[in-house]
């Protein structure tokens, strides 16, 4: 359909008066603003960070490498729900469940094997929004590199030790409900996270 | 200092210019770099050598060792011809330009006949111009009377180096830069050239030590030919090819422009070529506007031989940094923008300049006015025409067709309403 005559928009362009048209007022502008930043820059305000020495911090949404997070007990959360690797577009989650031991009183089963191939990941973060314990997060790290493609199946081990590591350094502290499993929709615990910064689908 | 005009002085003059021209050429591409990088919030080159200060000596041996390939397509002779030509002038163009310290060299009452030039030649006279000749002078070939002229007879020769470079290369994008670079050398080199002409008249002479000399005993050119100063400022952006004008060289449009097919050492005669060319319209801007090593205060004519060198570096390094400035601060000109500008703006404003430098000239002759007179009235003359040609430029006609930002055809009313 072509477009109403009502909904065409005439613009002219705005006349110059003649300060603006001898141009040098905005030639010595514009070098104001780039001299602006040179001193800025020489009063040591770079934006750069220098990489392997230096790391940046990465803001705590930045969805990086996964990790699978443990309770309190060091047990790990995941209770085998399969709804992560459903949820995934990529299809790079792969469980595989088993009952859970008998003193494990709170759930019924537990992921025997969980890989995530981090190859085929897009980094979505769909499974940390599907997770209904919270179990699965994405954290900042960035930096992930490897020499086969076997190195970067990430196996349940791994993923776990991802958790240890990324607790211990404290670049990402865990964004669950206080740290106890529960269903997705149960309430924030008190002097927990609020539930809009949890990640999880309410 | 005196000195015999000696060839030795001269090779040694011609050493040390040529190897302090070639480093500071190489630590300009280190600074241009960095400043890059500053302007745009980076840190830019930090990793060889402490605070990267190395760079340009790395740069300089992968610059030997690289691979030099010429393409089989390519005219061998011309391609290996145009980066010596761009070098090579732009090398002999630095040759007449003072970048130190100059003594004005001695000048008679303005000879008007024959007759009164050959009795202006009195004993004491000569004697000055002995003394003059033991002099050493900071520059390459001194006492070059047409020194100017030389410089831009031989500067204006850089060009063949960009158009044999993208001709022989055998290659659309190369072409087309060379030929852009042609098209903007028909444009800036003729305000350049008539901008220059106000100082030498009011100076009188083409002589670069003498237009020094008479900036020493009038004050600077600048304050009586503030637009041709702009004038040149603006023509010799164009010359370096430097941003808003580095047309031949356009990378978003033309690969890489002239030297699209260059590698290796011979890429970088063109970039040594293209820094020198820098330097040397940097000085030459100085001399003619700014007094050349000359400072108020800081650099008179009773100052130390370092102090003078110091104080023309320093003034020609400004000049560069404006030159890195600008280039993160103009956007690129299209090259009939550049011809526009040059042709329709720049030419009639030099000219206008010109006639108002005779004019005014001739009336303080007649009326005898004083120098700062004089000065006063070529700097509010050079305002009016800037004033004026913005006026003139309000005036013109405009394309008064109305941009449409809903679509690319107007619609008419009645199919529009069904």
């Amino acid at each position: 359909m072509p477009i109403a005559e009502a909904d065409v928009k005439w613009i002219e362009e705005p006349r110059l008066n003649l300060f603006e048209q001898l141009y040098l007022p905005a030639v010595v502008s514009g070098l104001l603003t780039t001299g602006k930043h040179l001193v800025k820059t020489l009063a040591g305000k770079e934006v750069t960070v220098q990489f392997p020495e230096e790391r940046p911090t990465m803001p705590p949404n930045y969805r990086g490498v996964h990790r699978l997070n443990r309770d309190e007990a060091g047990r790990v959360k995941c209770v085998a729900c399969y709804m992560c690797s459903t949820a995934c577009p990529a299809h790079c989650i792969d469980i595989v469940a088993a009952p859970a031991p008998a003193d494990w009183k709170d759930r019924e089963k537990y992921p025997e094997t969980f890989v995530i191939d981090e190859l085929r990941c897009i980094y979505c973060g769909m499974c940390e929004q599907a997770c209904p314990v919270d179990a699965i997060e994405l954290t900042t790290l960035f930096d992930l590199t490897g020499f086969s493609r076997e190195e970067m199946m990430f196996d349940k081990e791994k993923l776990l030790s991802v958790f240890d590591e990324t607790v211990k350094a404290g670049t990402d502290p865990v964004r669950t409900h206080g740290g106890k499993l529960g269903v997705a929709s149960e309430p924030a615990q008190p002097g927990g996270i609020p539930p809009s910064s949890t990640g999880t689908v309410s | 200092m005196n000195y015999e005009l000696h060839p030795w002085w001269t090779l040694l003059t011609i050493a040390a210019a040529f190897g302090a021209l070639q480093g500071t050429c190489a630590y300009l591409i280190l600074l241009e770099r960095k400043t890059a990088a500053w302007v745009q919030d980076r840190i830019g080159p930090n990793r060889v050598g402490p605070l990267g200060l190395l760079q340009p000596i790395a740069d300089g041996i992968k610059f030997l060792l690289k691979e030099d390939i010429i393409p089989d397509h390519v005219d061998r002779v011309f391609f290996l011809l145009a980066p010596a030509v761009a070098v090579g002038t732009a090398l002999l163009a630095f040759a007449v330009v003072p970048f130190g310290p100059t003594t004005t060299p001695p000048q008679t009452a303005w000879p008007q006949t024959t007759a009164e030039e050959s009795s202006s030649y009195t004993p004491q006279f000569q004697e000055q111009v002995e003394q003059y000749n033991r002099t050493y002078e900071a520059v390459l070939a001194p006492h070059v009377d047409i020194g100017m002229v030389f410089n831009f007879a031989v500067s204006s020769l850089a060009v063949y180096g960009i158009i044999l470079g993208g001709w022989s290369s055998n290659n659309k994008y190369s072409l087309m830069g060379s030929l852009r670079s042609s098209a903007q050398i028909i444009s800036y080199e003729i305000p350049m050239g008539m901008s220059v002409l106000g100082v030498v008249i009011l100076s009188g002479s083409l002589n670069l030590e003498r237009i020094i000399g008479h900036q020493l005993a009038h004050g600077w050119n600048f304050f009586s030919q503030p637009l041709a100063c702009l004038l040149f400022l603006t023509s010799i952006f164009a010359e370096c090819n430097r941003l808003p004008f580095d047309l031949p060289e356009a990378e978003q449009e033309l690969v890489g422009g002239y030297h699209t097919e260059y590698s290796a050492m011979k890429f970088a005669l063109f970039f040594l070529g293209e820094y020198t060319h820098m330097i040397t319209t940097s000085f030459l801007l100085m001399i003619l506007f700014f007094g050349g090593w000359q400072f108020p205060w800081l650099a008179t004519a009773e100052s130390a031989w370092v102090v003078k060198l110091l104080v023309f570096a320093a003034k020609m390094f400004v000049m560069i940094l404006l030159f890195m400035l600008v280039r993160w601060t103009i956007p690129r000109f299209r090259f009939d923008q550049l011809m526009g500008l040059a042709w329709k703006v720049l030419i009639p404003l030099a000219l206008a300049n010109l006639l108002a430098v005779m004019v005014v000239r001739h009336l303080a002759d007649t009326n005898g006015w004083s120098n700062g007179v004089q000065a006063g009235i070529l700097f509010g003359v050079s305002v009016l025409l800037l004033l004026l040609t913005g006026a003139l430029t309000l005036l013109q006609p405009r394309n008064r067709r109305p941009l449409n930002l809903a679509g690319p055809t107007r619609v008419p009313a009645e199919t529009a309403a069904r």
